[in-house]
């Protein structure tokens, strides 16, 4: 049992509880996400690349991967001045804020695609000054990027927070004491480290935003070629009984996920070596 | 000297203050625009829920619950994450016990793999179900020929569910325990405790703020599911519909104050796990200083 491969503990149970896990964590997640890809792997080649490289297939996913895209970029800019705002002034109602920030991420999605609906429709709260600018947000690809955003947010704000906190304090002393403005010291000594944590923040945000349904089915419109996210199109494909066309999809997006997943944690990685070199 | 030195520092300290923070406009204009972002973004979707459900008055409101379809909708969500969470909960307590404790080869590969299905989109992690319990899926030929029903029925919503919150308790508990170590749990065996004593009465107080956060979270989740689960139940009508799927019958019926009424009490779950996740992040706070 306490082969090399396991340091030596006296703690029991490692045995029963690691084959818990592995079990469990099989049945549940790697099994079922192994026979996606049997499944698409059972396609011959080029029925494969037809299903995944259609002409409304791929306005699907230039439209999730824009949107994700255009929504990710709106959270940096705004979560950054959120989470800068939250570590670092004080103002009345500040808890409040910092709690309601976890609100897309609590709130099921489901709720916040009819609630975005209602406002970004054309008589809604927001929707009806916005209609007679010319633009519409309900029903087009604004109104996802809107619902993108939405649930993108506390990622960003989550991951900022605590890379603001840790900023050494004595830095910028030093630049202010050596006599750079303010501006120049934010950008030359507060910003380089941010930079691992902001890439961490866009690239959890984006992974989110292309994987997600329930908030963008209501304010999309649905319309194939213009408005239908890839995620729709799986459940379309299914609910025709294309099981193939859905699997070929979802292999597609899965990959995307994963490779994503690899970038996040080489970031994170990337982010903590570069913090500890700094200090050292 | 006393008196002369703290006189110079009080002096000082507000120049570095005002040296390392912005102009009092610069910081209004931030906050003002941070503040303004987040009320025209999370605030008003909120609110436009309750509106919406008591535009009819609150009669109509509570009319809504009356509907067999949404009761059987609720609970139906009360069961699904009443089977859901406590499995995931065992998980989360037997994965962090053999990852944190111990220390072997392929350790953060299995970590790596518990984290997979939050980076797997909900309707996906819907769909490998189907394909492996659908009438056209592996295992579909020889779950109907015993008359087993998966996908369609309750069974799958369930699978559906633990699928999407399967990381949330593991992933609080790991890095805490692993920070914790092992000597607390050392020396209660070496004083004789078992292994259970061990656990019930060392592991688990000392992670107990962790766990429940873990345990808030992920019952959030499993009622608020809605890509996972769509895909998995065949939305039958006072059988399969979940509180989330019921949202998106009525709305798509336009029978919009019933399913702002439903949306509302989704809404006060998230409310409830908000402020919750504040009390248990404060304690735990508490007693990380302690």
């Amino acid at each position: 049992m306490s082969g090399r491969w396991k340091a030596h503990s006296v703690l029991p149970g490692f045995g029963l509880t690691l084959g818990y896990t592995v079990v469990y964590l099989s049945l549940i997640v790697l099994i079922p996400l192994a026979a996606l890809f049997a499944k698409s792997a059972t396609m011959g080649w080029a029925e494969f690349w037809q299903a995944v490289t259609a002409p409304r297939v791929v306005a699907s996913y230039k439209l999730t991967f824009g949107a994700s895209f255009v929504a990710a970029a709106v959270n940096i800019v705004f979560g950054f001045i959120t989470a800068w705002v939250l570590v670092r002034y004080r103002f009345p109602g500040k808890r409040v804020i910092d709690g309601m920030v976890d609100l897309p991420f609590a709130l099921p999605t489901a709720v916040s695609g009819i609630a975005l609906t209602t406002i970004y429709s054309q008589n809604g709260w927001i929707g009806q000054y916005l209609e007679p600018l010319g633009i519409k947000t309900a029903f087009s690809p604004l109104g996802i990027c809107i619902a993108l955003t939405f649930i993108g947010l506390p990622f960003v704000v989550r991951t900022l927070q605590p890379a603001l906190a840790d900023l050494d304090k004595e830095l910028e002393e030093a630049a202010a004491s050596l006599g750079a403005t303010r501006w120049k010291t934010f950008l030359r000594v507060l910003l380089p480290p941010l930079v691992p944590p902001i890439l961490t923040g866009f690239a959890l945000a984006f992974a989110r935003a292309i994987g997600e349904y329930g908030s963008v089915v209501f304010i999309s419109g649905n319309m194939p070629m213009r408005t239908e996210i890839t995620s729709l199109l799986i459940i379309t494909k299914l609910e025709q009984y294309d099981y193939a066309g859905a699997t070929a999809i979802a292999a597609v997006m899965l990959v995307a996920s994963f490779a994503l997943l690899l970038l996040i944690n080489l970031l994170q990685w990337w982010s903590v070596r570069r913090y500890q070199g700094g200090v050292a | 000297m006393a008196g002369q030195i703290t006189s110079s520092m009080g002096v000082a300290a507000p120049r570095i203050k005002a040296a390392t923070s912005e102009p009092w406009w610069v910081r209004l204009a931030l906050t003002g625009l941070a503040i303004l972002f987040l009320a025209s973004f999370l605030m008003v979707p909120l609110l436009a829920v309750f509106t919406e459900a008591l535009r009819k008055g609150i009669q109509a409101y509570f009319e809504s619950f009356r509907e067999p379809a949404a009761f059987s909708a609720i609970k139906l969500t009360l069961l699904v994450a009443g089977i859901s969470v406590p499995l995931n909960l065992i998980f989360g307590l037997a994965a962090s016990w053999a990852l944190a404790k111990f220390q072997f080869r392929g350790r953060s590969v299995l970590i790596t793999l518990i984290d997979l299905p939050f980076a797997v989109s909900p309707v996906i992690s819907g769909l490998v179900y189907v394909l492996l319990f659908g009438l056209q899926g592996w295992l579909g030929p020889w779950l109907s020929d015993r008359d087993i029903q998966i996908i369609f029925a309750v069974p799958g919503i369930v699978l559906a569910t633990i699928f999407v919150t399967f990381p949330f308790v593991a992933r609080e508990l790991i890095p805490l325990m692993q920070e914790q170590g092992t000597e607390d749990e050392q020396a209660a065996l070496t004083l004789g405790a078992s292994g259970w004593q061990t656990f019930w009465r060392v592991t688990l107080p000392n992670v107990k703020w962790a766990l429940l956060y873990g345990v808030i979270l992920c019952n959030a989740r499993a009622m608020g599911e809605f890509g996972a689960v769509s895909v998995v139940s065949g939305h039958i009508r006072g059988k399969t519909n979940t509180l989330p799927l019921h949202v998106e019958i009525l709305y798509n019926e336009y029978n919009f104050v019933a399913a702002f009424a439903v949306a509302s009490l989704l809404t006060l779950l998230a409310l409830v796990t908000l402020v919750l996740k504040a009390i248990v992040e404060k304690r735990a706070h508490a007693a990380s200083a302690a």
